[in-house]
């Protein structure tokens, strides 16, 4: 059972709840009022019909810390359903970021050639800047932003992470 | 029962009705007036009026304890409503089935800094089970039923319904409660058979088992505490319950051991940390039980029997987990003890008793009686001499006296003890006291209170007098903010830092001023005449016990200690005893 208290690992939970005025604000005072991290989150409405959304949030913490995480979630009365990504079958995950890069010369050129590789758009451009639109894996979108730092990084706006199960099957 | 047009007030005082609610704590303001005129004009519904929120909502909980049903408590916005919030978190500490209404400004004014107004469920949003704010008359029948229904279902908490005074008077269509459906919260009753199966054969194989039972039994019903007691008598084990579960198995029998933790009884707490095999029955391993986590029942095997499954594995890593109604989950684990045939192993079972029995004979609540000074324990143990077999409902407040209630007072059934266990609120005691009293009008409500708790809510004294709730306080007076003076003794060199209370008012001439009967006794021989003095009184009475200062609570076992390391009386406490190197559990 040690292993329960050991590594922190980094979790993506899927959390389906009633689209109700307040209930963001229970989840995330949930995590706050009882120290868990929030790494990412993203919200938004998934059925108009049902007034459902969907909050995907990247937790971490050891694996007691992630059980007790998502029991807590799941006992909060507007909340459908609670659902492990990580843990529960293999599941897509993508985020977007607007990176915005300012320089000339050279590290203009470089930054451009950069951005074809890791299949960025270009969705602003100016004499001096570009503002790159770059969709992946977290990891991916790490190492395109860390490799902007020397070529005039300016800016960075990012929606944290959206993520779905593989299969047919809803979550 | 049809859905006929009705004003929001109507509604509301519908729905409590068709919820079973006759018993309401309250206080009007500018936003509920229109739903207290709606109350003036029946006769079904009683409303209590109370001289502070907070103690609406502790007389609630008393209710609900008292009673197993859902207290309601009903404020008025802005204020009113912030004052409910100390009382909210206690009953979500403590699993007390409430539900609070407050009213709220009118709609088109939320979020104006209007008048009275507060952000209610923006405020209680994290010490409530859930609330609302009901924005149509059209939600309100759904909402107060599903309050309810929420309330009660599941591990029990309280509810909170904001209604802004638009949607009060409004008019609209009432539903019954029949018609409520919850889409998302439907929390798991029963057990998972195969597991109980499992764990009935790990019972009877265990050669040194303890039944832990907690609030859990006592929230369940009175039925899960029979079957608690059909339980144990059946395999012979011992059991010991917390704080909050006191009386779910009868104190008097043999197989109890006493409640274990930081000022449990020494043979519960060694059994509890000697065991092999450890039941959890509706408790949820309270750091005040546990002491420190690395230290706490190192060899033993656990079971952990729980309506909420945050709560498992929250703290204490168990063996085998069964999330489930405790009644239900009981009567599940006898039959299958029956229905495997299963005895527990006599052998080791006499030898683990004998043990027991040993540290028994420590007699670890022993103290020394004197004939000049009162102690507390002397006079808790003889009101529980003259209260013995009595129809009788016990509040306290919070601190030594609580603790001192909780050892030397013994109850053989559930819904008798009203104590603030999670949270710990002082003020708690009389308000708890007056709900009990409301819930059981012809038993007598009892508040075993002390001198710093007793200020903190002594307006109720108007409300006991005003509404014939005729509760008996007893205030162990000892002229401190005893728990704190103790800690301050035992590991502050005793620098009494703000724990002194020189100025207590003539808790006597309070009484007469509110019209009740006042008594006070300073010898141990008087202290029989007074209780039954109190007892036979036809009105609220304050007994001003004044008790021995330099009492501490023992055994103790200190924060960041375990088990093994428990005080039992002065002598044992180290001199090098410092809070520094706390584990991380702290008085406050």
């Amino acid at each position: 059972m040690n292993a329960m208290n050991d590594i922190i690992r980094y979790h993506t939970v899927s959390v389906l709840v009633d689209n109700e005025s307040g209930v963001l604000a229970r989840v995330i005072g949930l995590f706050s009022g009882r120290g868990y991290n929030i790494e990412s989150l993203t919200v938004a409405e998934v059925d108009a019909d049902k007034k459902s959304s969907r909050i995907t949030i990247v937790t971490s913490g050891t694996m007691q810390v992630i059980e007790q995480i998502k029991a807590q979630l799941e006992r909060l009365v507007p909340v459908h359903r609670v659902v492990d990504l990580t843990v529960d079958g293999p599941a897509v995950e993508r985020e977007l970021a607007l990176v915005k890069v300012k320089g000339i010369g050279e590290h203009r050129v470089e930054a451009l050639r950069i951005a074809d590789i890791f299949r960025a758009r270009v969705v602003d451009s100016t004499n001096e800047s570009f503002v790159f639109e770059i969709v992946g894996k977290t990891r991916k979108l790490n190492a395109f932003i860390e490799l902007m730092q020397p070529l005039g990084l300016e800016d960075v706006a990012r929606t944290g992470v959206a993520a779905i199960s593989r299969g047919k099957d809803r979550m | 029962m049809s859905s006929a047009t009705m004003t929001g007030s109507q509604i509301i005082l519908r729905a409590l009705k068709d919820q079973g609610v006759d018993v309401v704590f309250g206080l009007p303001g500018g936003v509920t007036i229109p739903l207290y005129d709606e109350l003036y004009q029946q006769n079904a519904l009683q409303h209590i009026l109370v001289r502070h929120e907070q103690a609406a909502v502790h007389a609630a909980e008393g209710y609900a304890r008292a009673s197993n049903k859902v207290g309601v408590c009903l404020v008025t916005s802005g204020p009113g409503a912030t004052n409910t919030v100390t009382g909210l978190v206690d009953a979500m500490m403590d699993s007390i089935p409430l539900v609070c209404i407050t009213g709220q400004v009118p709609t088109a004014l939320i979020g104006n800094d209007a008048f009275q107004e507060a952000d209610t469920t923006g405020i209680t949003r994290h010490c409530t089970k859930h609330n609302y704010l009901v924005k149509s008359v059209e939600d309100l029948p759904r909402i107060m039923h599903e309050a309810f229904y929420v309330a009660r279902t599941g591990r029990p908490g309280p509810v909170l319904v904001d209604i802004p005074k638009d949607v009060i008077l409004a008019e609209g269509k009432y539903s019954g409660p029949s018609k409520v459906e919850h889409k998302t919260y439907r929390p798991k009753i029963k057990g998972d058979f195969s597991k109980i199966k499992k764990a009935a054969k790990m019972i009877a194989e265990a050669k040194k088992p303890i039944i832990y039972c907690g609030g859990g039994v006592i929230n369940s019903g009175p039925n899960a505490s029979k079957l608690l007691k059909q339980f144990v008598k059946m395999t012979g084990y011992p059991c010991t319950l917390t704080l909050m579960g006191l009386g779910a198995y009868p104190g008097s029998d043999n197989q109890f051991l006493g409640m274990p933790g930081m000022h449990g009884t020494y043979e519960a707490n060694k059994a509890m940390y000697d065991c092999d095999l450890m039941v959890n029955i509706g408790a949820r391993f309270d750091d005040r039980v546990t002491g420190r986590l690395d230290g706490f029942s190192p060899n033993s095997k656990k079971i952990h029997i729980d309506i909420d499954p945050s709560s498992i594995n929250k703290t204490v890593i168990v063996d085998l987990a069964i999330t489930g109604d405790a009644g239900h989950v009981l009567e599940d684990l006898i039959k299958a003890w029956k229905s495997q045939q299963l005895t527990p192993n006599a052998k080791a079972l006499k030898k683990w008793w004998a043990t027991i029995e040993q540290w028994r004979d420590v007699d670890c609540l022993s103290f020394k009686e004197m004939k000049s000074k009162i102690k507390p324990q002397y006079f808790l143990r003889r009101l529980g001499e003259l209260t013995k077999g009595k129809d009788v409902y016990i509040s306290t407040d919070v601190g030594q006296h609580q603790m001192f209630a909780a050892q030397h007072l013994s109850f053989d059934e559930p819904n008798r003890w009203l104590t603030s266990g999670g949270l710990g609120t002082m003020g708690y005691g009389l308000p708890a006291a007056m709900g009990a009293q409301a819930a059981h009008r012809k038993a007598a409500a009892i508040c075993i209170s002390g001198d710093g708790s007793f200020m903190m809510n002594l307006q109720e004294l108007a409300t006991c007098m005003q509404f014939n709730l005729p509760v008996k306080t007893f205030v162990l007076n000892n002229k401190y903010l005893g728990m704190v003076r103790q800690w301050q003794e035992m590991f502050h060199e005793e620098r009494y830092s703000e724990t002194v209370l020189d100025v207590n008012p003539d808790l006597v001439k309070l009484a007469e001023a509110f019209g009740a009967k006042g008594i006070r006794i300073t010898k141990p021989d008087q202290v029989d005449k007074a209780i039954k003095d109190a007892l036979a009184h036809d009105g609220p009475v304050i007994v001003d016990v004044m008790t021995d200062a330099k009492e501490n609570v023992f055994p103790m076992i200190p924060a960041g200690a375990a088990h093994n390391e428990i005080l039992l009386g002065p002598k044992d406490v180290p001199d090098d005893a410092h809070d520094d190197d706390v584990g991380g559990m702290v008085l406050t």
